[in-house]
């Protein structure tokens, strides 16, 4: 991925070292690194919207996907950089655990867990930015809703693969390499789920790099991609990551319908809503497996870690609630839901809305 | 829906000397053979308030035998009536609140039946 623009002195530390690895006096560099993230942690009011610190942690998960452009494939494990990590971490991990309301835990059997998870995603009353999508969303909107959505999608399920070595042979296992098989278009690469966002994000004369507009993308985006990282990375936090992909496919299927009509309304074929129209489908299916079979599953096979299967899933209810109440806020006070108008990092931010405008879709 | 070919419960044991997939097949035990190179059995999950969710090998046909297109190895079919993609599930049972577990009533001969037997 390309490297983005630094939000603050942390990111702009963390950037500088990460480029100019090995390099003269960076031991020096690691430990005002330490210090300022320290000082930030204390600082910030609201680590879930900072626009600094979530970059940070966001540019560390990265050294672990597709990397960053000029960077050392070799920071991946550099013990230092990880030491940050953990820090970041730490703070995250313990404001999600603070603040996402958890309901009363259920039985540790498959069939209770389901019935718990089903239950939550029905409570969840965000729905309004699918019915926005489909109702009223004006085609740059829709470009700004693929954008915010590009930062996890173009690398979808990879988050959930981390958890796949972690889970115990078993029930739990076989179903989350069933649902990922069927992410990764099961063994074709034209079905595969981050190549069609790709598509469609074309279709809109979007880039359709990984990574190209993330300079236009706001913390809580950043956020809820970073929660992701969290829980797969971490081994112990594996039920987490079983909990947030059952919740995620268990809130998918309606809303991707509601997508895929908001673009037919502006004439998009079906070349360009195929990647919800596929969502509905799939998702479905999903959603049955993911929450009897995984959630469920791994709760029978490791009942310590049911309270972490519950919270993974509440997780990504409770981030998804505050994206789409900040996206609903400024679309509909006709505001950008991108960081760019916000008056943030102007330079690049123009430059990258310059090429969301051109047609035909610009290639970097 | 392919049923499972007789003595597919032995399919464990393969007899000596069985050929290679690819050579000629042999004229005994070839029902064992294709199921043991074809995938599983159909399963059929009746989820809970859901769609029937379906595993294996099987095949979805028009009443003229005609493939329903299939994108899927597994897939969900619609229970509840709901759905706008027919015969798969899209989901919307979960807004119709579906529940399997309400049954018809029992009419009231049955009933009668019941009591005097």
């Amino acid at each position: 991925m390309k490297i983005p623009a630094p939000r603050g002195r942390v990111s702009a530390t963390l950037i500088d070292l990460l480029q100019n690895r090995g390099g003269s006096g960076h031991a020096n560099a690691y430990g005002s690194l330490n210090l300022l993230v320290d000082e930030a942690l204390a600082a910030t009011p609201d680590l879930l919207r900072d626009e600094d610190l979530q970059l940070a942690l966001f540019c560390l998960y990265e050294l672990h996907y597709s990397g960053l452009d000029g960077v050392e494939d070799a920071a991946e494990w550099d013990p230092e950089l990880i030491r940050v990590r953990a820090r970041l971490e730490a703070a995250f991990e313990n404001l999600l655990r603070r603040t996402v309301p958890v309901p009363e835990l259920p039985a540790p059997d498959s069939e209770a867990v389901a019935e718990t998870l089903f239950r939550l995603a029905a409570d969840d009353d965000g729905a309004s930015v699918s019915r926005y999508v489909a109702g009223k969303a004006s085609v740059e909107q829709l470009r700004e809703f693929l954008i915010l959505r590009s930062v996890y999608q173009l690398k979808e399920a990879d988050p959930h693969s981390w958890a796949i070595p972690r889970l115990p042979v078993g029930r739990a296992k076989a179903a989350l390499i069933e649902i990922q098989a069927d992410e990764y278009g099961g063994g074709r690469v034209e079905r595969m789920h981050s190549k069609l966002f790709g598509t469609t994000m074309e279709g809109l004369g979007l880039d359709s790099g990984y990574g190209y507009y993330i300079d236009q993308v706001p913390a809580l985006t950043l956020a809820s991609s970073n929660a992701m990282s969290l829980f797969g990375l971490n081994r112990r936090l594996r039920g987490a990551i079983a909990g947030h992909l059952a919740a995620f496919e268990m809130t998918s299927s309606i809303p991707n319908s509601f997508y895929a009509r908001g673009f037919r309304r502006h004439g998009f074929t079906d070349d360009v809503t195929y990647y919800f129209d596929e969502h509905v489908e799939a998702d479905a299916v999903h959603e049955q497996i993911a929450a009897r079979d995984l959630a469920g599953g791994l709760a029978e096979a490791e009942p310590d870690l049911l309270a972490d299967v519950i919270f993974g899933a509440a997780t990504v209810l409770a981030i998804d609630a505050l994206l789409g109440e900040e996206q609903l806020r400024a679309w509909q006070a006709g505001e950008s839901a991108l960081l760019a108008p916000l008056g943030n990092d102007g330079g690049t931010a123009e430059a990258a809305l310059a090429a969301t405008a051109a047609a035909g879709g610009v290639t970097a | 829906m392919t049923v499972p070919a007789a003595g597919a419960e032995e399919e464990g044991s393969m007899p000596e000397g069985m050929p290679e997939a690819g050579s000629v097949e042999p004229e005994a035990g070839a029902d064992t053979w294709q199921h043991r190179e074809g995938n599983a059995p159909a399963s059929i999950v009746a989820c809970p308030n859901g769609p029937l969710l379906v595993r294996g090998d099987f095949e979805i046909v028009t009443p003229d035998g005609v493939p329903v297109p299939r994108d899927r190895e597994t897939v969900a079919l619609c229970r509840c009536g709901g759905s706008a993609i027919k015969p798969y599930c899209d989901g919307t049972h979960k807004l119709m609140k579906f529940d399997t577990t309400r049954r018809r009533p029992v009419p009231k001969p049955a009933r009668a039946e019941e009591a005097a037997g």
